[in-house]
């Protein structure tokens, strides 16, 4: 597998005597990452992504409605790891305060008590409650007094600094859609990276077992796989989702019921392989039981083509999710998704910042993962050569 | 220049490698000359940049990792390096032509033998339909394919891997080349195929006066063949001249040391109080072929048939044959790898019954070292890993000081450093990897040993070395050998006595100084006139 270019090179480099001593990073694989690297756009692309995906992992911190930390009366105050009654601040209710109510804020300022907030002072789930025009609003540093001809009637002037501020707009329920894109963002990549885990895990573990034990194993097995791919997916997922309202772990369960076949081809072909290659019958020799064969002979071996389909796994995984989400048969009404901003963004072409603020979100996410992966195979790629 | 009697000439040729930063001279300041009608050897072991050096004739390298950083290679007086591509491909395949070591890969899979042979001649000859047909039906049985008619239709897996590399040599042929470049032409083919292609060899070139670059590691194969002979080792010519000069008189310490490294010494003598350990009586492994829609069983492959094998103690089996006799599957059902019928007996105690649960306990006592160097070790596991790997299952209950002292123990048997254990195998060049094959097989303490071939993959000088580490460990441990190998030179060396195998059959079998002396039936002796004369016999004892 990972032979290097040319047996005439390597016949040389194999050169007698006592070899260099080992770093800590085999030489191999700092090849590999050499070769990422050499590859400008893939490597500036994870960093990109890993950047994105890690603010994205701190969206409480980035968009929410709640002020991160409140100095009142000398104590302090963490709302967004804590709830606390309104009656804390010397409110009247004793449900949980609504720091953007300007009675709040003021209940707190009025004793000398501050508050830091997120930059951006909307959940996902926020509506504006001064919309100066009728849902979806523009991006308010497009609005225009024709625009917010209702926000005038009220005294307010479409730049001032009163109106809540929506950077892009707000979709057709008033939300904010750059705190839904954060949080959009990180449910897709959570979700892609956890259907990819588990859809690797078992179909590595299937691909050992059949490509291992071949014969009757692998023949039934594959003929299972060939039935159970072609149940249609969709409508199970209709089916499904009438009967019971999905969730994210209802959904992950579906799609992982399908997508773990997508590797179990190439690790049987590997397992195939290599099973026959002579250490793996040294250790046969030597009394190892399968188990042990196979994980610590076989799968290194799998792993190389495992990886390289893994970023491919991802983008296809997080695809799903958007898909079904703008079919309305994703993730539970109100979550976050930039599926559902795009189906928004169908149904309210008078307001194009919905479906192009999606298209541009969910366009970038995928290329930037392609561009990975297309570096993640020319590093495992034992045919490359760096120049 | 085309008077002139050389024709090929290499110059100052340099050939190097670069992977990322690294740059590796594979060959460094070649010169030779080859004239017209004359064979000459390039002869070395692996990695000293034979092969390397007659690819750039034609550069069929993988330019642009590979480069020329000087040099030039004058074919008919015309510089090949500075050739447009136009240029050369009419050079290639026309004027020179090349036959490769493995026939099997060499020879697309998909087409017939009649498209293969006739691509050659269509590309350089322009010809086509039945013209073609009859020089390619021509050379067929000029290289002594027999039936050529039919023959045309058939791919390459129909045929035999002699009857491959003939075909091959009819493709290179097929445009009456000035120049044939032979890269190791018979090191795939068995000992009796590789002398029938070599004698083909010297016939076809008196007839089509061509001019012969050889390529090889075998000097027995330079001997019988080559006019002239250039030593290569480590990418430099170290020595040249006329080959019987080379052989009685070789004046560089290379040169020397590879002629004196074949396989030497005498097994140890036969001792009939030896105790036996390990018994087969009447030994099979049929493989069944089914057949039809209910997979009905209509005959049996007999890849073993009937042998019976008595190993022992302190005593080495040898088991020869050529590919296909059932050599190692012999060996692998011995260790109850495969599924066999008939008894194994080792140490009075039936074991051909036994699953692999009971066999586990026994593993440890019953050890196999394959030919491959390169694939019997695992390349993602580190020395001290794959050394001990045995142990931990075998010894779960040994301490790791233990574990570490003995397989530090089994590294210095085999003439190894203890600190290399944490190296990875592709550290370690081919020689040293069977030594840490060995040392994995050592460290369980064996009574028994398989040895598959274990010298086949190395070069010469480092066989005779394995050979000595092998016989020394023998005589240490009084360990019994099963030692299977085509090659005669190093079963003469290691084996006291001998089972011939022939299509799962046992031909000739008794001690091995009786057997090479006076072998008794047809095919032995062709196989040691082959082996040891590169002499072909009536075929009829060695059909291909």
């Amino acid at each position: 597998m990972d032979a290097p270019t040319d047996v005439s090179v390597t016949e040389v480099a194999v050169s007698e005597g006592i070899p260099q001593p080992r770093a800590w990073v085999s030489a191999l694989n700092k090849r590999r990452w050499q070769t990422f690297k050499a590859n400008r756009r893939g490597y500036w692309s994870l960093w990109i992504f890993l950047f994105l995906f890690i603010i994205s992992l701190f969206a409480e911190f980035i968009a929410n409605d709640k002020p991160i930390l409140i100095e009142y009366e000398g104590r302090y105050y963490w709302p967004i790891f804590q709830a606390y009654p309104e009656t804390d601040f010397g409110g009247i209710f004793e449900t949980e305060a609504d720091y953007r109510d300007p009675v709040v804020q003021d209940l707190i300022t009025e004793k000398g008590g501050w508050m830091i907030w997120p930059p951006i002072r909307f959940s996902y789930n926020t509506q504006n409650k001064n919309p100066p025009m009728a849902f979806p609003v523009k991006p308010t540093w497009l609005l225009t007094d024709k625009d917010c001809a209702l926000a005038v009637e009220k005294g307010f002037h479409p730049c001032n600094a009163d109106l809540e501020w929506n950077w892009l707009g707000t979709d057709d329920q008033g939300r904010d859609v750059v705190a839904r894109i954060i949080y959009g963002f990180r449910i897709s990549v959570l979700f892609g990276l956890v259907l990819t885990i588990f859809s690797s895990v078992i179909g590595v573990a299937a691909g050992a077992v059949q490509g291992y034990f071949g014969g009757w194993t692998d023949l039934l097995f594959q003929r299972f796989i060939e039935i159970w791919t072609s149940v249609p997916q969709l409508y199970l997922l209709i089916i499904v989702a009438a009967v019971i309202e999905p969730n994210f772990w209802i959904l992950l369960g579906i799609l992982l019921a399908f997508s773990w076949v997508a590797l179990v081809g190439v690790v049987r072909a590997e397992f195939l392989r290599a099973r026959n290659f002579e250490y793996v019958t040294a250790a046969r020799a030597l009394g190892l039981p399968s188990l042990k064969i196979i994980f610590r002979h076989l799968l290194p071996n799998a792993m190389v083509a495992t990886l390289t389909f893994m970023p491919f796994i991802l983008n296809g995984s997080i695809t799903t999710l958007t898909s079904l989400d703008f079919l309305g048969f994703g993730l539970p009404p109100g979550s976050p998704s930039l599926g559902e901003l795009l189906a928004q963004g169908k149904d309210n072409l008078q307001a194009p910042w919905l479906g192009l603020t999606a298209f541009f979100v969910i366009a970038i996410m995928l290329s930037l993962l392609i561009f990975v992966g297309e570096a993640v195979r020319d590093a495992l790629d034992p045919r490359k050569t760096l120049n | 220049m085309s008077d002139t009697k050389t024709l090929l000439s290499v110059e100052d040729l340099c050939v190097d490698f670069r992977a990322g930063e690294k740059v590796t001279h594979a060959v460094e300041n070649v010169s030779f000359e080859i004239e017209r009608g004359e064979t000459l050897a390039l002869v070395g072991e692996s990695g000293s940049g034979k092969t390397v050096s007659a690819l750039s004739i034609l550069q069929l390298l993988p330019y642009p990792a590979a480069s020329h950083p000087s040099g030039a290679i004058y074919f008919k007086g015309e510089n090949l390096l500075a050739l447009p591509p136009d240029g050369l491909r009419h050079v290639r395949g026309n004027q020179i032509s090349m036959i490769f070591q493995e026939p099997m890969t060499s020879l697309n899979p998909l087409h017939t033998i009649e498209r293969q042979i006739a691509e050659v001649l269509r590309i350089h000859m322009g010809m086509s339909g039945q013209a073609a047909r009859g020089r390619v039906l021509d050379l067929l049985t000029k290289v002594g394919i027999q039936d050529p008619e039919q023959r045309l239709g058939s791919y390459p897996h129909q045929l035999s891997g002699g009857q491959r590399q003939r075909v091959m040599i009819a493709m290179a042929l097929a445009n009456e080349p000035d120049l044939l470049i032979a890269d190791e032409p018979t090191t795939a083919l068995d000992v009796t195929i590789q002398a029938q292609i070599l004698e083909l060899l010297l016939q076809l070139k008196a007839e089509f006066n061509m001019a012969m670059l050889l390529i090889t590691h075998d000097l027995g194969i330079v001997r019988k063949m080559a006019d002239r002979v250039c030593v290569m080792h480590h990418g430099h010519i170290v020595e040249r001249g006329k080959t019987k000069d080379i052989f009685e008189h070789p004046k560089d310490a290379y040169t020397q040391h590879l002629i004196a490294s074949e396989p030497k010494g005498s097994p140890p003598p036969v001792d009939p109080q030896a105790k036996t350990i390990l018994k087969t009586d009447d030994l099979r492994v049929w493989f069944p072929i089914k057949r039809g829609f209910l997979r009905k069983t209509v005959g049996h492959i007999k890849a073993v048939d009937g042998i019976d094998v008595d190993v022992k103690e302190g005593q080495t089996l040898g088991v020869v044959g050529e590919s296909g006799s059932g050599k190692t599957t012999l060996g692998q059902a011995i260790l109850r790898l495969i599924s066999s019928e008939g008894p194994i007996v080792y140490l009075g105690q039936r074991i051909d019954g036994f699953d692999s649960r009971q066999m586990r306990p026994l593993r440890k006592e019953l050890q196999i070292v394959f030919q491959d160097p390169y694939g019997s070790l695992s390349p993602r596991m580190s020395i001290g890993q794959i050394i001990e790997e045995g142990l931990l299952i075998q010894n779960p209950g040994i301490s790791r000081e233990d574990r570490a002292a003995r397989v530090a123990r089994a590294l210095k048997e085999v003439g190894l450093d203890a600190n290399v254990r944490d190296r990875y195998p592709h550290e370690f060049s081919g020689g040293q990897r069977q030594r840490i094959a060995i040392a994995r097989a050592l460290v369980l303490e064996p009574k028994f040993l398989i040895l598959d071939e274990p010298t086949s993959a190395l070069d010469v000088s480092v066989q005779a070395q394995i050979v000595d580490l092998l016989r020394d460990l023998q005589k240490r441990h009084k360990l019994a050998y099963l030692f299977i190998s085509h090659d005669l030179k190093v079963v003469r060396a290691l084996a006291n006595s001998i089972l011939v195998l022939r299509h799962g059959k046992v031909v000739e079998q008794g001690p091995s100084q009786e057997v090479f002396a006076n072998p008794k039936t047809d095919y032995t002796k062709a196989l040691l006139a082959a082996a040891f004369e590169l002499e072909t016999t009536p075929a009829d004892a060695v059909a291909t």
